[in-house]
């Protein structure tokens, strides 16, 4: 509702608490880029914005991308530029991180790596989860 | 005689994810080559729990991997499993002249 902001800058009425879950490999399918748009997007509205990377997802944001071989574009280093936005709070699973291999160093972004079960909590305590 | 043909098995969906790669590694033959591409690169890696799989038959399967897909997700700086062999576009298609069919596990 129209009403439910105002113009001035000091900010929105209505702030909800918005979780974006990445689960998919980047590349292979477009769900990766598509969801990194949408949290640039939803950057614009300042609400409180999660993203966490769990499964696949953890893989796009792997260290050293080049995508020169596969003539796509390497979107990796935008997940760098979503502190610019505010888009601070970014999360890993640690239990998806330990069966790829993958540790805390390989990973272009700070993060904080959470347990499934303080990464349910933090899931339980959204008003909107959007999963791609 | 049909026991000789010689088949090629191209993966490209992440082991992950989806059993492709699984299923395929079940049928593939002895002797026959397996190709990983797009998203089935994590397969190569090692240390993940799917490697083991992947080490069971690559004593008697040709196990390759795409290099232009390892690199695209940065992973030209992790360890592959032993006996992994990494294939440009030009190996890509000289995999599928050796071989009689491809079967491509989606």
């Amino acid at each position: 509702m129209a009403d439910d902001y105002d113009d001035d800058d000091d900010g929105p009425e209505v702030v909800k608490r918005f979780m974006f879950v990445n689960r998919k490999a980047p590349y292979g399918s477009i769900y990766a880029l598509e969801s990194l748009e949408v949290v640039l997007i939803s950057a614009a509205f300042d609400q409180d914005v999660s993203v966490v990377f769990m499964d696949d997802g953890v893989f796009q944001i792997k260290k050293g991308h080049d995508t020169d071989g596969i003539n796509m574009k390497n979107f990796s280093k935008t997940y760098r530029a979503l502190d610019g936005y505010d888009v601070e709070k970014l999360y890993v699973e640690a239990e998806s991180l330990a069966a790829r291999g993958l540790t805390e160093e390989d990973l272009i972004v700070d993060v904080e790596v959470l347990s499934s079960s303080a990464l349910s909590d933090l899931m339980n305590s959204q008003d909107v989860v959007i999963s791609a | 005689m049909s026991n000789d043909i010689k088949m090629l098995h191209t993966v490209n969906k992440s082991p992950f994810e989806r059993n492709s790669l699984e299923s395929c590694l079940r049928l593939a033959k002895d002797g026959s080559a397996v190709l990983l591409i797009e998203d089935a690169v994590y397969g190569a890696l090692l240390n993940t729990s799917v490697s083991d799989q992947v080490a069971a038959r690559t004593g008697n399967l040709r196990v390759c991997v795409l290099g232009a897909d390892l690199n695209a997700r940065g992973l030209a700086d992790k360890p592959l499993i032993d006996g992994v062999e990494i294939v440009d576009y030009g190996g890509f298609v000289d995999l599928a002249c050796e071989h009689d069919t491809v079967q491509s596990w989606l």
